[in-house]
């Protein structure tokens, strides 16, 4: 890893202008399908930037959506420096939520000083735990954790509906289910008259960290001879499975931040939609990013913008939200098919 | 069979790998109905004569005849559309397919549909002509290896096969199925067939060739009859009367009665399993100040007594102790702490990390004892290692510079520097000069020399007996995963050892 | 238990589980090639959607199904120009062809949320009664009845031809298919678009038969639900069908419980599934055999 500036610099803008060309491909291709709908795709592009940029709220929008992804890429980037493979940062996300509005709703009386830490920790726990299954299960050498934690994935969101529907079941909105609101001891506070919450100071720390113990720390070092060579690893006396096991551990626990930074900032209160692919899109964000943090903050910035293009859409077109997936997928099929991915991982 | 020309034949073969001249034959040919065996040690050039007539490689002169007719052979399709077929050492059926399946899918010209009827019947003719049965529903990778090696032989008749080369068929198989291969042998020569048998195993020839072609340093060294075929004649021609290498001046011929034990394994056994070959009741004791050579060729034990020794394997029966402690299921760490390296063949499949610096790979290996609070204390470990280097004379590599980037020899230095920088107490070397030009082949040998004079304990596990002759204060001999013999620098003899290696029957208890 | 409720659960099951049975053909048959389809959700949203969409257009259902087939079935081809001739991360793609369904689907349904359309009608077996419990059990759309045959066709290419014996070897070890002659891209290609048009069909079958609609998102999961079943199935075609039946029967049982007025929780139910795979999976594990590909995309469900 090269920690000289000028290096960095070069690397960064070289990457940069690969992506730009990527960018300007998925744009025109996204913009000849609104064409075809009969949409007008310039106007569009034209009106996220003017909000994004030109509007406070705007920017500070954006920041709210970087929060889950950073915290999903970060689950997603830190197995996969150890050689695994995390598809299930959304169901941790999922069980991060759950374990928080557990606590919230138990422990409702408490004062904020006391309630905020508890959540961060139950947030932590609920997304670690449920990724340690996954890992328990490779440790042990029964199951891929691909396809672990894929499955599990699926389970989450239906422990949850359960409770809505539930124990947990709001009295007062009979007919759209969901928890009773979080007090607001629980609720995470929010900066500048804007829905950015503390949320944002956990992502980034989480993303900070990611990198200070890969790169500085002995533990990151072993971390990485684990991905680079397991058989050498294994010869130079590393401890695998114990590094499988608190590797995912911590995965699924960033992931569960996520969820929990949901109930408890955005939300308020415990919802059966929580995420609208959080996992899989920082999956991708991860996979793009390849295995610098500044990389994960960037491409963050960039799937929150593309999402912003779909907001737009929606609110000014008339398009569904969902349709902005496809420029997502352009971008990530044009990396994808070059030859030598830029700045993909592999 | 005299009057016929020979199904296969070859004149003035001659391929090269680089400098090496891997073979030199002037004549070589096999005829109807005749089972001839190609004998030789390891590297004496018998695999790639083989492969030359299977099309895998292309001499650099000579010609090929097959009925007497002049033929091109550029690629195994060839060779086997001129009725040569192959089975190698490591079969190529596909694990999940079943057996029909597979030899179907070697059938050149395969209908749309899979006549599987037809291919059935054929199947069951030649199972029972040639005793070849094989469960033809069973998936290959349930099969044993026995009758694995049944469908390769099937597949190659079922293409049309009348020579049948068979690559060391005997290494996989348990003694009865030797047998088995030996009857199925039989009666494909009384069929017609030529059968080429490469092996190192003398009592194998013996028993079933027509003819014997010694093979020595890619050369035909001779060829026997069965008639007048034995051991000793056979030994003769394949190791030869080479110059007795000048051991170096016997160092303290009681070099092994001194020092303390470092190593004991008592009566260790393990399970094999994914491929391992199983150790059986290995007793060893290595001391201090020693050498110790475990001499055979590979793929009898020998990595998996290296792995054992390091900690990457458990015994199943048995202990191992080191400086007198029970360590049998001391964890790989626990084992390096307590001072014992390992020197690997492939340094960077093995022992390094390709990816990150030579720095870092160094710190790897060196437990615990540059931990500074999270990270490392990294001053400390450039100024050990380069003293270590510098102790061992090597010249010191940019510690920045990514590890795959290093050449074979220099990483071995990295590897060598790095587990000797701590004065260990044992070393485990693996093969350690496999693949390494010759300068850094000196090196290597001279440091364990060193390391050994310096009081620690040796153990080396190699295949090039002049290796283990030069530097060994005893030598062991693994076959089949059993210790065969035990040797004392004043037999360190090609002709003393080899037999051993190779499982002659006068000594060898029934293995 | 009454026999009313009995009809009605298996006929859910059918119902449910025909549209999964075809998206797990079609799986069945790329991962068979050594390819993983994390994206089949979304091609199961792209059939739907196409399928509707024609439909109400055309005002025939059936040119519907064949809408939904071409267009699964193009969409597939991307993801296959992707990862067979680009070589790219089979998750990444499969994940990135997911959210392109989840959008293509959304723009191509816009224009006819909430449209009323010839649904694909319900074939009578003559002979039976018309308001029996016979009838209830026997009247499906084609696509239901064409599913277990289908399915047989599916498992004899697999199983008894050239071309099926191609797909097993690239799908064991791409190498050994080249040594043996074959050309393993093409291979992949061709599965791949055979997957994508049963993945449509499947899309279909949900839009034109089950819900007489077009929702975003409406598979909820389904395609996932057919990732795991493959596994449940061994890669087997038969198996599937079993499979099929039993994990639509999670949601048929659900429904008739909920009419019948029983308490068990539906959320329970829909994760049956996905535990009955897991369980499989670690027997699997605990018994050290895989019945997967050998080189299912990037170990996709080995543990070395």
């Amino acid at each position: 890893m090269q920690h000289d500036a000028v290096t960095l610099w070069a690397c960064a803008s070289a990457r940069a202008k690969a992506f730009a060309l990527v960018a300007a491909v998925a744009l025109g291709v996204f913009a000849t399908l609104l064409v075809a709908a009969g949409k007008d795709p310039l106007k569009a592009y034209i009106d996220t930037l003017t909000y994004v940029f030109g509007n406070a709220y705007g920017f500070s929008e954006l920041l709210v959506r970087m929060i889950p992804l950073m915290f999903t890429a970060v689950a997603a980037a830190l197995p996969a420096r150890i050689g695994l493979i995390n598809v299930g940062a959304e169901g941790q996300l999922y069980m991060g939520a759950w374990l928080a509005t557990a606590g919230a709703l138990t422990f409702s009386d408490q004062p904020a000083f006391v309630l905020l830490p508890l959540l961060t920790v139950l947030g932590f726990v609920g997304g670690g735990v449920w990724a340690l299954i996954a890992g328990v299960l490779r440790a042990m050498r029964l199951v891929n954790e691909t396809i672990s934690t894929l499955l599990l994935n699926y389970i989450a969101p239906l422990i949850v509906s359960y409770f809505i529907f539930g124990p947990w079941r709001s009295p007062e909105t009979a007919s759209y289910p969901q928890s009773p609101p979080f007090v607001d001891a629980a609720r995470l506070p929010t900066f500048f008259h804007s829905r950015v919450h503390l949320g944002l100071l956990y992502a980034l720390a989480a993303v900070a960290l990611y990198g200070f113990v890969l790169t500085r720390t002995r533990f990151g070092l072993e971390m990485r001879a684990i991905g680079g060579n397991p058989e050498a690893a294994r010869r130079l006396g590393i401890p695998i499975v114990r590094y499988v096991l608190i590797v995912m551990f911590a995965a699924g626990g960033v992931a569960g931040l996520a969820g929990m930074a949901e109930v408890a900032a955005i939300q308020g209160r415990l919802v059966s939609e929580l995420s609208p692919g959080y996992g899989f899109i920082g999956f991708l964000v991860s996979w793009l990013a390849g295995t610098s943090p500044v990389g994960i903050v960037t491409m963050s910035f960039l799937f929150a913008l593309i999402s912003s293009v779909g907001d737009i859409l929606q609110i000014t077109q008339g398009l569904p939200y969902a349709v902005v997936n496809i420029l997502m997928a352009v971008i990530l099929f044009v990396v994808l098919g070059r030859q030598n991915s830029g700045s993909a991982a592999r | 069979m005299d009057s016929e020309p020979p199904l296969l034949e070859a004149r003035g073969i001659a391929k090269r790998f680089g400098a090496v001249v891997a073979n030199e034959v002037m004549h070589f040919s096999v005829h109807r109905g005749e089972v001839l065996g190609l004998l030789g040690e390891n590297g004496a050039g018998k695999s790639t004569l083989a492969k030359i007539l299977y099309g895998y490689y292309t001499p650099d002169a000579g010609e090929i005849f097959v009925d007497g007719k002049p033929v091109a052979i550029a690629s195994p399709r060839d060779a086997r559309a001129l009725g040569i077929g192959m089975v190698f050492q490591n079969f190529t059926l596909i694990p999940a397919l079943s057996v029909l399946d597979n030899v179907a899918l070697f059938q050149k010209n395969l209908p749309a549909i899979v006549p599987r009827d037809a291919i059935l019947d054929r199947m069951h003719h030649y199972a029972k002509r040639f005793h070849l049965a094989v469960d033809p529903w069973m998936p290959a990778r349930q099969l044993a290896v026995g009758d694995q090696q049944k469908v390769e032989i099937l597949k190659q008749l079922l293409a049309g096969a009348r020579v049948l080369i068979l690559d060391e068929p005997t290494k996989v198989l348990a003694p009865q199925e030797s047998e088995g291969l030996f009857k199925t042998l039989g009666e494909l020569r009384s069929e017609g067939l030529g059968i080429i048998l490469i092996t190192h195993k003398l009592r194998e020839v013996l028993a079933c060739a027509d003819r014997i072609c010694v093979m020595r340093q890619g050369r035909m060294a001779g060829v026997v009859g069965w008639r007048e075929a034995s051991e000793d004649n056979l030994l003769a021609l394949m190791f030869g009367d080479k110059p007795i290498q000048p051991a170096l001046p016997p160092l303290d011929a009681k070099r092994h009665d001194r020092g303390h034990s470092a190593l004991q394994l008592i009566d260790v056994s393990t399970s094999g399993g994914n491929g391992a070959t199983p150790l059986h009741d290995i007793s060893i004791k290595l001391r201090s100040g020693e050498t110790v050579g475990i001499a055979g060729v590979s793929g009898n034990g020998q990595r998996e007594l290296g792995d054992l020794v390091l900690g990457l394997l458990r015994p199943q029966r048995g202990a191992k102790l080191l400086w007198d402690e029970d360590a049998s299921r001391w964890s790989v760490a626990q084992v390096r702490e307590a001072g014992v390296a390992a020197v690997p063949d492939d340094p960077l499949a093995h022992a390094c990390i390709p990816g990150l610096t030579v720095r870092e790979n160094l710190a790897l290996g060196s437990g615990g004892r540059y931990h500074d609070g999270l990270g490392l204390d990294w001053q400390r470990l450039d100024a050990d290692m380069n003293k270590s280097f510098a102790r061992l004379g090597f010249p010191r590599p940019n510690f920045d510079a990514r590890a795959g980037n290093l050449s074979g020899g220099n990483l071995q230095r990295v590897v060598l520097a790095r587990e000797l920088a701590h004065h260990p107490k044992l070393i485990v070397a693996l093969y350690p000069t496999r693949g390494l030009d010759a300068r850094s082949t000196v090196m290597v040998r001279e440091q364990l020399r060193d390391m050994r004079d310096r009081g620690a304990a040796v153990l080396l596990i190699s295949e090039d007996l002049d290796e283990l002759f030069e530097i060994s204060d005893r030598l062991i001999v693994l076959f089949r995963g059993v210790i065969a013999a035990e040797f004392l620098p004043e037999n360190f003899r090609a002709e003393t050892v080899g037999p051993f290696m190779v499982g002659a029957a006068e000594h060898a208890n029934a293995a | 238990m009454n026999i009313g409720l009995m009809v009605g659960v298996i006929s859910s099951s059918i119902l449910s589980g025909t549209s999964l049975l075809y998206a797990t053909l079609g799986e069945v048959v790329g991962e068979r090639a050594g390819i993983v389809n994390l994206g089949l959700e979304g091609i199961m949203l792209i059939g739907a959607a196409s399928g509707f969409a024609a439909t109400a257009l055309t005002g025939s259902p059936y040119l519907g199904i064949a809408a939904a087939a071409l267009a699964g079935a193009a969409a597939n081809l991307i993801f296959a120009y992707v990862v067979v001739s680009r070589h790219a991360n089979q998750l990444a793609a499969g994940l990135s062809l997911m959210f392109f369904g989840i959008g293509m689907s959304a723009l191509i349904g816009r224009p006819f949320v909430g449209s009323l359309i010839a649904a694909l009608p319900q074939l009578r077996v003559p002979g039976v009664a018309e308001d029996g419990l016979g009838a209830r059990l026997l009247s499906y759309d084609v696509l239901v009845y064409l599913a277990l045959p289908v399915a047989i066709a599916t498992w004899w290419l697999i199983y008894r031809t050239r071309w099926g014996l191609g797909l097993r070897t690239v799908g064991e070890s791409p190498a050994a298919a080249y040594a043996a002659g074959l050309r393993p891209q093409l291979l992949q290609y061709q599965a791949l678009s055979f997957a994508g048009a049963l993945g449509g069909i499947a899309g279909a079958h949900l839009s034109l038969a089950l819900t007489h609609t077009w929702a975003e998102g409406m598979t909820a999961g389904r395609g996932f639900i057919a990732i795991a079943l493959v596994i449940f199935a061994k890669w087997d075609p038969l198996w599937a069908v079993v499979g099929a039946l039993l994990f639509g029967a999670a949601e048929g049982l659900q429904l008739q419980l909920q009419a019948a007025g029983a308490d068990v929780s539906p959320f329970v139910m829909n994760m049956t599934p996905y535990l009955l795979t897991l369980a499989v999976l670690v027997v699997w594990g605990w018994s050290r055999q895989s019945a997967a590909p050998a080189a299912l995309g990037r170990n996709f469900v080995g543990v070395e």
